[in-house]
């Protein structure tokens, strides 16, 4: 957990912060451009981003523990988001999340021992008339049944 | 070279439309037929996505819902000639779901590429802008004052009345806000306009700019719509270059600049002073009201906060007049809702009508029933912080204050449908437990009460004294509902009570039991 950042981590880091340094409210920009490269905020660059945005480093930490979308460890290599809110609840989003994780073998905001899968909960991917919503890394996949849902997951297990 | 058209909106893409357009390449150039495929906006008939059209010399004439499999008997039927097919609609325009609604914001919808700044010049775009441009300020807040335009995101409040406010004010810089973190459940008309018709929110927030003396503006759009957020910047970049947005807005010496702020997934960042604390950087917290926003908001400055919708129906009204807008609707709700009919139902889409349309006409006639087939028991309207409405209050007029007068709310016209196999006591903890998950943490109300309302629903199952835990539960939905600093805990109350008043068997319990406690 806390050995030090890679060089070209640090230095990935580095340059992020310049972008966004004189950005007025420019931490959550930042976060993001952080995770969009990484896949994760890895721990050793909160101190840096504090000293960057000239924060305290319980501000930085604050923020990103506060927000869902940010990650502290890195995600499976594919991350399935299955919706849980009431349009989806509607019309069977239980039966597939609790069917997610038995098939992915890890619950929410956990990631499937060889780490294949992340499983997330999200609260509405605005497809509340076609639900329920699956999206799995950039797909979105409306109307998903348990038998659709097994063979995208299967499909994506069984890629290298 | 025959023209179709396949939408690019996320919920047509998560119905298959890119395999669709492979689709119909491949089978084209298999039989050597040109065609040129536009990816256009839904019409928001989503149980016909991925709905492809044919422009013939009749008009555009749809099929769906088409999968890549069906491609090559759509070619076999002649469909490129509006052949007979299974999934044939005829004329787009006569499909009577359409056809029965009152677009007025949603009017290019599915009609216009959302990026083309010609088909939305060529339909209507920028009236309302050059008629801002050519008037004075306070003349501008006066029309969406006379329009009786109200907030869409849920709280119904004046825009005009904001807008009065934040032109009143003295400041070096003020803000528009656009509050595009749609994270109710059952709503998708905010990400379908930013999606389908980016340039109408554009032209909104540029009027807003102009009329309160604002010249930059944030649209805060939440993480979970990431085609909304790549639209969004395309076409901010494609307007500023084209003249609608920079330095000079149209010729009129006024600055004004969007930019977008993607928000992180936190729910009641929705809620406008958390969502200004997260646009400076920080923990989305809500803040204690006064100030207002309107006088000292985004960085301390006058800011004016509406939501997308809100912003998408100015250009309309500043085009055609505050006069055409109030035409339509009912009392004090005027214009039109964009309502959207969501969750098991047969036909869930998009359905923008002027106020005081029923619920029943929503749900039978244009939603046509349940998806499963299965009678309706419950609808939640306005979003999850929205009462659970029973059959017979489904005839009230859809209006602000009628709904109101119920101990519900119209909301933003979010409608998710449950049919009976919904256990309304489970649904009423998970409106708890949301928000115990949800809470920003910052009054005890919301953050104590909903994981005690979590526990004492749990009890009204289990324990032996029923009745005096119902009367706590009512105890603290009271607490929350008064006590509560934003709508967060404030409305949780609103579908848990619903539930438990309406549908008290769900909860173990006789009618009498309930009401009596």
């Amino acid at each position: 957990m806390n050995k030090p950042l890679a060089s070209p981590e640090l230095l990935l880091v580095r340059q992020l912060l310049t972008n966004h340094q004189s950005q007025p409210g420019g931490l959550l920009p930042l976060l993001h451009a952080v995770q969009d490269a990484l896949g994760f905020i890895p721990a050793n660059a909160v101190p840096l981003i504090a000293e960057g945005m000239n924060l305290s480093r319980a501000e930085v930490h604050g923020v990103i523990t506060y927000y869902h979308f940010f990650r502290s460890t890195p995600p499976g290599q594919h991350v399935v988001q299955v919706c849980r809110a009431e349009a989806c609840r509607a019309c069977g989003s239980e039966e597939l999340w609790a069917q997610a994780q038995s098939l992915l073998g890890c619950g929410a905001h956990e990631t499937s021992a060889d780490g294949k899968f992340s499983l997330e909960p999200v609260y509405c991917l605005g497809l509340c008339a076609s639900s329920p919503a699956v999206q799995i890394d950039d797909k979105l996949h409306a109307r998903m049944t348990e038998a659709k849902f097994s063979a995208v997951v299967a499909k994506l297990g069984s890629a290298a | 070279m025959i023209t179709l058209y396949v939408p690019c909106d996320s919920a047509a893409l998560a119905a298959g439309a890119d395999d669709v357009v492979d689709a119909l390449h491949q089978h084209a150039d298999k039989r050597g037929v040109a065609i040129d495929v536009q990816r256009n906006s839904s019409r928001g008939l989503f149980w016909l996505e991925p709905l492809v059209e044919v422009l013939t010399p009749q008009g555009r004439v749809a099929y769906g819902p088409v999968s890549a499999d069906d491609v090559a008997s759509l070619f076999e039927a002649g469909f490129l000639n509006g052949g007979a097919h299974a999934l044939a609609l005829g004329l787009t325009d006569q499909i009577p779901y359409l056809a029965k609604q009152q677009r007025l914001t949603f009017a290019r919808m599915g009609i216009t590429r959302p990026l083309s700044l010609d088909d939305y010049a060529a339909h209507g775009g920028w009236v309302g802008l050059k008629n801002a441009v050519a008037m004075d300020p306070a003349a501008v807040v006066q029309q969406v004052l006379d329009s009786g335009l109200r907030g869409r995101g849920g709280a119904a409040f004046p825009a005009g009345i904001k807008w009065r406010t934040v032109l009143g004010t003295t400041s070096a810089q003020k803000y528009v806000v656009c509050n595009a973190d749609e994270g109710d459940s059952g709503t998708f008309s905010d990400r379908m306009t930013m999606e389908g018709d980016p340039y109408m929110l554009i032209e909104g927030m540029a009027i807003a700019g102009l009329a309160v003396g604002a010249t930059l503006g944030y649209i805060y759009i939440r993480s979970e719509y990431p085609h909304a957020i790549a639209t969004m910047n395309t076409a901010i970049a494609l307007a500023e270059s084209a003249g609608f947005l920079g330095d000079n807005v149209l010729g009129s010496g006024k600055a004004f600049r969007i930019e977008v702020r993607k928000a992180a997934g936190a729910y009641v960042c929705g809620e406008e002073t958390a969502m200004l604390e997260s646009i400076e950087g920080k923990r989305g917290i809500v803040r204690a009201k006064p100030p207002l926003p309107a006088l000292q908001g985004l960085f301390g400055q006058p800011t004016v906060i509406n939501n997308v919708i809100t912003l998408a129906s100015v250009p309309i009204i500043m085009a055609k007049g505050a006069g055409f807008y109030k035409d339509f609707g009912m009392g004090r709700s005027t214009g039109t809702l964009p309502f959207q009919i969501t969750g098991n139902v047969l036909q869930g889409g998009l359905v923008e009508r002027a106020f005081g349309l029923s619920l029943r006409e929503l749900l039978f006639d244009f939603g046509g029933g349940s998806r499963s087939g299965r009678p309706i028991k419950a609808v939640q309207v306005g979003g999850p912080l929205g009462a659970y409405v029973p059959e017979s209050q489904w005839d009230v007029p859809l209006d602000y204050e009628a709904y109101a007068a119920m101990g519900a709310v119209v909301g933003h016209g979010g409608i998710v449908v449950h049919d009976d196999t919904a256990n309304m006591a489970s649904l009423a903890r998970y409106a708890m437990e949301f928000c115990a998950l949800e809470s920003c943490g910052k009054c005890t109300p919301c953050r104590i009460g909903s994981t005690r309302g979590m526990e004492t629903i749990d009890r009204i199952g289990t324990a032996a004294n029923k009745e005096q835990q119902v009367h706590l539960l009512r105890d603290l939905c009271d607490t929350m509902l008064h006590g509560s600093l934003c709508a967060m805990g404030g409305m949780t109350p609103y579908p848990v009570l619903s539930a438990l008043n309406h549908y008290p068997a769900d909860f173990g319990l006789e009618a009498k039991a309930v009401s009596s406690a």
